[in-house]
């Protein structure tokens, strides 16, 4: 049995060990690359044989070529992810609440219609979008981003936080006003630290829809004004005709990872549920 | 602490629901008053009407001599042990305990809060636990750790409901003589809600017995067991429960199934001109012909009966003894199984007979039974015939006497620890 359960562990290892490596080398490949001269993009080594921040330089330093493509579009990102991340988390936990605790006719509707618009494939809207927004003036804009970016992180917002809500025991709510708490003391100190976990989660899964959308972002975008990264790249050229941008895309790709790394380190721990385990029998 | 009195309390729902129908009750203070039937009765609506989580429809309720009708919850300064134990996950033990504390903002020292916590946790011997979370707590340390935010408030009385239904049979025996020595040392009024009668006859002072939101009966536990007021009553208190036979009256005698029984004179003038009654008798009010004999108990009848199935259980040997009922209350006695959540199964007679008894299943068995003790009943509204209400307030009268005794001697017993700390 023993020498099973080792030979088990040493299976489950290097299981664990292979998927890593699949799941991490392309993200390894890239930071490599990015440390590279243009010169040796194609000499076919892993490493660079000798490491460099040109191609960073290229895209934030003060004479980088890629830079007034760049930046304006990472500042378009950021701040077209977060409004529109705002919006669904505020939106989408007033509707679950509404689902998890009211009884209402069209609730079962509200869900079926949320589920039918999450899993609408996007590429089959967009031309119309595209033909809406032009005449509408919401071409190019950050609005213009940020309206089909809900249409794709409410669903599932009101999905996964109408699914945490309905576990969190709502007695405590009463418990609490039973033990001298005012309504708004009662959701305050008993509900809402049990809901904030999932409306993290929710937040940041949200976010990251938004950031990592690349359709909606070339298609509805022209010019820097509204262009987020993922479209941005597409349009990165090299240093001269002779060379291929990829330098430049890998640097940027690592400084787009960064936010999405900081954010799951920070929030990892509300992220973590089972945070009402224990407080009713289960 | 407070007397808590329901003048005509009413429960309608929105959808015409009648859940709450007309309930007066008295609790007085310091009073343990249990509320209990079979589920559906309105008990546990009854107990969230008082506390303020339900509207009350109609009637008055006052807590104190104060009208508190139109009161939220937080303005009546109750305190609630809820069924599955409503505790604050993200706080630990000690914040789930000063959690009321810390809600009247200022009024507490951080040291006086501490000093409170750290009595209700010895009180509920939870010291070792305060710094954990509920999640890493048993059930039984669970609900402790929620009647220890109930004891901080020094509330105007404690509402329990269902308090004991979560746990192990074992820990529930445990925790019951807890929330009885509690309640006595604390001298708090508290009402109380189950549908367990162990619980209801071993903690109350007085038993509240609820059918489809009616008032049946209140009284004392022994006056409940003894003096039920109707068919109800008696069927729903004791365990196992009262035997229910048809009885017909011939001539001098009411013929039972299985016997018949002389009818004294006091009975006559209570059966009236009545043909035909439901008779109740308990199981333990048997006993094995043999048995009774060698002791020479009197005032009995014997008759002899097949015995289908025993249960040995130690302190008592169970017999199973089944019987044709008549059709003419066959269907009282089914309207009365469905109303005490049973299963409607076979008629058959329980009888509790001594440990050391040979009956067997299988045995042509010589049975008696005490024909003082049993209880006769209207087959059509369920009234006891046999009720004696001089001797059921004779009960509840000792029984008060004793629950003050009890409170006083809890009382000098506390101070005399305090001396003795001092």
């Amino acid at each position: 049995m023993s020498t099973m359960s080792t030979r088990l562990k040493v299976g489950w290892a290097v299981i664990t060990v292979l998927v890593l490596l699949y799941a991490l080398f392309p993200v390894a490949s890239i930071v490599a690359t990015s440390f590279k001269l243009p010169s040796e993009l194609n000499t076919g080594t892993f490493l660079p044989s000798q490491w460099t921040w040109t191609n960073y330089n290229e895209i934030l330093g003060p004479e980088g070529s890629a830079r007034d493509l760049f930046l304006p579009s990472l500042r378009n990102s950021i701040g077209i992810s977060l409004i529109a991340t705002g919006i669904a988390v505020v939106l989408a936990t007033l509707a679950a609440y509404a689902i998890a605790r009211l009884d209402f006719r069209g609730k079962r509707l509200i869900l079926t219609t949320a589920l039918g618009v999450s899993i609408f494939p996007v590429i089959s809207i967009v031309t119309p979008l595209f033909n809406l927004w032009r005449n509408i003036g919401l071409y190019d804009t950050w609005l213009g981003l940020i309206i089909p970016y809900l249409s794709l992180t409410l669903p599932i917002s009101i999905w996964t936080l109408a699914a945490f809500f309905r576990q969190i025991p709502w007695e405590l709510e009463q418990a609490a006003q039973v033990d001298g708490a005012t309504s708004w003391q009662a959701f305050r100190k008993a509900i809402v630290p049990l809901a904030a976990p999932g409306v993290f989660t929710t937040a940041l899964i949200a976010f990251f829809i938004a950031w990592n959308d690349f359709v909606y972002g070339i298609s509805l975008t022209s010019t820097s004004r509204a262009r987020p990264v993922p479209a941005a790249l597409a349009f990165f050229t090299g240093a001269s005709q002779f060379e291929e941008p990829t330098g430049a895309i890998s640097a940027a790709a690592v400084i787009v990872t960064i936010p999405v790394v900081i954010l799951v380190m920070l929030f990892q721990r509300q992220i973590v549920a089972g945070l009402t385990q224990g407080a009713v029998k289960g | 602490m407070a007397a808590i009195t329901l003048t005509d309390i009413q429960k309608r729902y929105p959808d015409g629901f009648h859940a709450v129908k007309g309930v007066s009750l008295d609790i007085a203070d310091g009073e343990f008053v249990i509320l209990v039937g079979p589920s559906g009765c309105g008990k546990s609506t009854l107990l969230r009407m008082i506390v303020g989580l339900e509207d009350i429809s109609e009637g008055e309720l006052t807590i104190g001599g104060e009208r508190v009708n139109e009161r939220a919850p937080r303005d009546r300064h109750l305190a609630m042990v809820f069924q599955n134990y409503a505790l604050y996950p993200h706080l630990t033990v000690f914040e789930n305990i000063a959690f009321p504390l810390r809600l009247t903002k200022g009024q507490f020292t951080e040291e006086q809060i501490r000093e409170k916590v750290s009595f209700a946790a010895k009180t509920l011997e939870l010291q070792d636990h305060l710094d954990r979370k509920p999640a890493n707590l048993s059930g039984g340390q669970r609900q402790r750790v929620a009647m220890g935010r109930a004891i901080v408030r020094e509330a105007q009385a404690f509402l329990f409901d269902e308090p004991l239904s979560n746990l192990d049979a074992k820990l529930r025996g445990q925790m019951r003589t807890e929330i009885a020595r509690m309640q006595r040392r604390l001298g708090t009024t508290t009402v109380y809600v189950t549908h367990d009668q162990t619980e209801a006859m071993t903690l109350g002072d007085r038993v509240a017995v609820l059918r489809k939101g009616e008032l049946q009966q209140v009284a004392s536990p022994r006056a409940l067991y003894e003096h039920p007021v109707n068919l109800f009553v008696a069927g729903f208190i004791g365990s196992p429960p009262m035997n229910f036979l048809p009885g017909e009256v011939s001539g001098d005698v009411l013929r039972l199934p299985i016997a018949d029984v002389p009818i004294s004179a006091a009975l006559r003038q209570r059966l009236g001109d009545r043909r035909l009654v439901i008779v109740g008798i308990r199981p333990e009010h048997f006993e094995d012909g043999a048995v009774a004999s060698r002791q020479n108990r009197e005032g009995g009848v014997t008759f002899h009966a097949d015995v289908d199935v025993t249960e040995w259980l130690g302190s008592d040997l169970f017999a199973y003894i089944p019987f044709e009922t008549n059709p003419q209350v066959a269907g009282k006695l089914e309207e009365l199984d469905r109303d005490l959540d049973g299963e409607g199964l076979r008629t058959q007679l329980v009888v509790a007979l001594a440990s050391d008894s040979r009956v067997r299943d299988g045995d042509d068995a010589e049975l008696w039974f005490d024909a003082g003790k049993i209880l006769v009943f209207d087959p059509e509204t369920g009234d006891n015939l046999t009720f004696d209400a001089d001797q059921a307030r004779t009960l509840d009268e000792q029984n008060e006497q004793d629950r003050k005794a009890s409170l006083e001697r809890a009382h000098a017993r506390e101070q005399k620890q305090q001396a003795r700390t001092a």
